[in-house]
């Protein structure tokens, strides 16, 4: 029987540039990218050096901790450079492309006559395993551990998220196909969440257990389905996995190809035109972005208002994004900002700020702080958004003053830094939140992992 | 060059120095900074701490300049009774006006004057940015002092209880005491004469005290505190036509605070409603202890234990405290079901101190402060709750 879901805690934050459902081919890039920084707590250790020459699928490095956990390159080419930092710290990987986008042959398969191990090695050596990521501690998963469930929200809430009805459209086979695959990694459910009123190719699909969701961000997260349907405990850990990367895996299993293609949506009032292109993991924002984006004090990111990475156009769009937002700086004074009736910002108070009167109006917001950063003062507004059993504001601090034993009892092994990016949003003392969270995540895992 | 470049060139010019977080203050209260997000979320909601504070002080006003014609009204109807024969042609007077103008606004600015000053010295010895608290502080401390609290002594109250309310833990958001009502108690139990007693609540009683012009100040709490029938009415105690201290007497404008701060959601509803309900309990059951005849007429509690539950409600500070001093978020408790434990003992003890007191008959600052040091311990108990319920979840699965 399956478990619908219904928040009623939470917020949209309705925005300007919402995607038009229309999707052009982005040309190929010349140049892609692979960021070790996209998957949080990896290692990499390299091994296509530069000068290189790669297929689409093949190794460019793997995580020191784990051997298996292989990354690949997106696209047939050559590495031409290896980015680094501080203590020569792998920044980015980047590789210009030849053009034919020649595939490393992993060869076809037919899943359901695969063992649990066959499924777990073919998605180890085609660099697919980095698309299953875990909870606790929010990071790619250990293939050491047994998840309890597996969970896929099909159902995207965050502002100006791009519509998986639409994106999903059409992959039924490769959706199936992955589902059959990692279905096989688990003794538990696979968990599928879909907007209650959506038109969604999951329907079809058999082997998961469906569930609709309705009510406001973050509805659509998948922390919140998780603790709604069957929340973590300590020792146990449960597997996520979105949609898009799916259909690669789908895609794999059918043809043997590691195909990185994703549609990704152009969002925000700073696109000329909003709508949905076809891309490959690792593209530059420039030329994902071309004749469309208005560069004039514009925050691009990679990924949405809230989550998302703040890049520029010579970068690249992160490896599990499927959303590029442009909006506007909003490095501007603003005179008696603080006192003032406020029409064109959205807020949970009545403080003056009137959105409570219009909530159906899109708001064209820029990235304002709208006041500066204090300590925790007000209680309680947190909870108004935050559709978890668990205390936010007191769960934030014991993350903050690391008091181990708190951080467990009080939930920390059910959150995500996601969970907390409404709460962020809404922090009248402009609390970095998500970094709290990401931080004390980090100690967790180290200390109690 | 605008203002606004002036400003800003002199922010930069002025970074990283040690009189950056005095310049700032001044800066931010004209200019919403021109700060960017980096890292977590891209946007932010409208709200900040300025905005929140400053709902606080617009639901103040209104007590305050009722407090400020009260002041007059007060004074004048103690010399000549019959003015309070027709209330409202004789309260919104200029000459009552102008007794509020001389007495009740130096007492503002001096709370703001001294309470800013330490506030701006702690920013810059300490490096952090002058915060907003102070703000509503400031407004709260004249408020909840008599009319004829001398400048001098509030000043010293005011630096008592800032440092040693607040900032000695850290500035806002840290405190464990409500810093108004520090500084309340601070002067009541520094200068108990100034504090209680019949004269100081109406303007130059004290002075005329012991003369052929004496003038009576007592309050309702205190005729009643000695067994005395009082004059007022009900429509008096409501409207606020009383003697008491300076912003604490109309409950009807003080409700009128409350339905803004809660329409805003920035007062927490759970917390007021709690705090009157408390209240009123305790005021019932004594009311049925005289009913029963537990006590008798003679008994010096029985005035107050006499008083119907409703009129506790109106007279001395409760309705004010229950509104503005136990909704502070940072010394009340921090759960939403903390919140109704917590404002219901305050309501609770409130009326208890109040009858039981020898000395002084008026509970409310007590109560609020004796909550503030428990509301930790509240809310421990509520989020263990919720630890439970994930322990036993926990169990569940391994059984």
């Amino acid at each position: 029987m399956s478990k619908d879901i219904r928040i009623k805690k939470g917020l949209d934050i309705k925005l300007v540039g919402v995607a038009e459902k229309t999707t052009t081919q982005s040309s190929l890039s010349s140049v892609y990218a692979i960021k070790p920084e996209d998957f949080h707590g990896i290692i990499p250790k390299l091994i296509a050096r530069e000068g290189a020459s790669v297929k689409a699928g093949e190794t460019i490095f793997y995580s020191k901790d784990d051997e298996r956990i292989l990354f690949p390159s997106p696209v047939s080419g050559k590495v031409v450079e290896v980015i680094r930092g501080a203590r020569r710290k792998i920044l980015a990987v980047k590789i210009a492309a030849d053009g034919k986008q020649e595939y490393q042959d992993f060869g076809k398969k037919d899943v359901s006559k695969m063992s649990a191990e066959q499924v777990k090695n073919h998605l180890f050596s085609s660099g697919c395993w980095p698309f299953i990521k875990q909870r606790p501690f929010d990071i790619i998963a250990n293939p050491n551990q047994t998840p309890k469930a597996i969970f896929i929200s099909a159902y995207a809430s965050a502002p100006l998220a791009a519509d998986f009805d639409y994106t999903l459209a059409g992959k039924e086979n490769e959706l199936q196909t992955a589902i059959t695959a990692i279905s096989k990694l688990t003794s538990g459910k696979i968990h599928v969440s879909v907007g209650v009123n959506s038109n969604t190719p999951f329907t079809k699909i058999l082997g998961i257990e469906l569930h609709k969701v309705s009510g406001p961000h973050p509805s659509g997260n998948v922390g919140t389905q998780i603790s709604k349907i069957n929340p973590i405990n300590k020792g146990e850990v449960v597997w996520v996995l979105t949609p898009q990367d799916m259909i690669i895996i789908g895609e794999l299993f059918l043809t043997g190809n590691f195909n990185a293609t994703r549609i990704v949506a152009l969002t925000g009032s700073k696109f000329s035109k909003p709508h949905y292109v076809s891309a490959i993991i690792g593209a530059s924002i420039a030329d994902i972005t071309k004749n469309n984006l208005i560069n004039d004090n514009t925050r691009i990111i990679s990924g949405n208002v809230l989550t998302g990475t703040q890049v520029t156009q010579n970068d690249f769009i992160g490896y599990y994004d499927n959303q590029i937002t442009a909006i506007p700086e909003g490095n501007d004074y603003e005179f008696f900002g603080w006192n003032k009736p406020v029409f064109d910002k959205v807020s949970t108070s009545r403080a003056f700020t009137f959105s409570w009167l219009n909530p159906n109006k899109k708001y064209d917001l820029t990235t304002n702080t709208n006041g500066e950063h204090r300590a925790f003062v007000v209680t309680g507004s947190y909870e108004q958004v935050f559709p978890l059993d668990i205390y936010p504001m007191q769960l934030l601090k014991a993350f903050m003053y690391k008091d181990l034993d708190e951080m467990e009892a009080l939930g920390g092994y059910e959150v995500a830094p996601e969970d907390f990016a409404l709460t962020e949003f809404i922090c009248v003392s402009k609390q970095p939140h998500q970094k709290i969270i990401r931080e004390g995540l980090d100690l967790m895992r180290q200390e109690l992992g | 060059m605008s203002l606004k470049q002036n400003l800003h060139n002199l922010k930069e010019k002025y970074k990283g120095t040690k009189m950056a977080p005095a310049f700032n203050a001044i800066h931010t209260f004209l200019y919403m900074p021109n700060d960017v997000t980096h890292g977590g979320t891209h946007i932010k909601a409208a709200d900040d701490l300025k905005r929140t504070m400053n709902m606080v002080i617009l639901a103040l006003i209104p007590c305050l300049l009722f407090g400020m014609f009260n002041a007059g009204y007060q004074h004048y109807a103690a010399i000549d009774s019959s003015l309070r024969d027709n209330v409202l042609t004789n309260f919104f007077t200029f000459d009552n006006f102008w007794i509020g103008i001389i007495k009740v606004l130096p007492l503002v600015i001096v709370s703001y004057g001294v309470g800013l000053g330490v506030e701006f010295i702690f920013a810059i010895i300490k490096g952090h940015e002058v915060e907003e608290g102070y703000l509503v502080t400031g407004m709260l401390v004249p408020l909840i002092v008599p009319i004829d609290t001398p400048l001098w002594m509030l000043s010293i109250a005011v630096i008592f209880g800032v440092i040693i309310g607040k900032e000695v833990f850290g500035g806002t958001g840290m405190n464990i005491l409500n810093p108004a009502l520090t500084i309340r108690a601070f002067l009541f139990f520094a200068y108990p004469t100034w504090m209680s007693g019949d004269k100081v609540w109406v303007y130059d009683a004290v002075n005329r005290a012991g003369t052929a012009d004496a003038i009576s100040g007592e309050t309702i709490l205190g005729s009643y505190a000695q067994n005395q029938e009082v004059i007022y009415s009900n429509w008096d105690k409501f409207m606020g036509f009383i003697p008491g201290s300076v912003g604490e007497t109309s409950t009807f404008l003080i409700l009128i605070g409350a339905a803004f701060l809660i329409f805003t959601k920035i007062g927490s509803w759970r917390i007021i409603v709690s705090t009157f309900m408390g209240a009123a309990v305790m005021g019932l059951i004594f009311n049925q202890i005289v009913a029963a005849d537990i006590i008798t007429s003679s008994s010096k509690f029985y005035g107050l234990m006499h008083t119907a539950w409703y009129e506790h409600l109106m007279i001395g500070g409760l309705a004010f405290g229950a509104v503005f001093m136990a909704t502070d978020p940072v010394t009340a408790s921090q759960t939403n079901k903390g919140k109704w434990i917590y404002g219901f003992l305050i309501g609770f003890m409130s009326i208890m101190i109040r009858v039981f007191n020898p000395a002084y008959p008026e509970g409310v600052f007590l109560a609020i402060l004796l909550m503030n040091v428990f509301a930790p311990t509240i809310d421990h108990y509520v989020v263990q709750g919720n630890v439970k319920k994930r322990l036993n979840r926990t169990k569940l699965k391994t059984a």
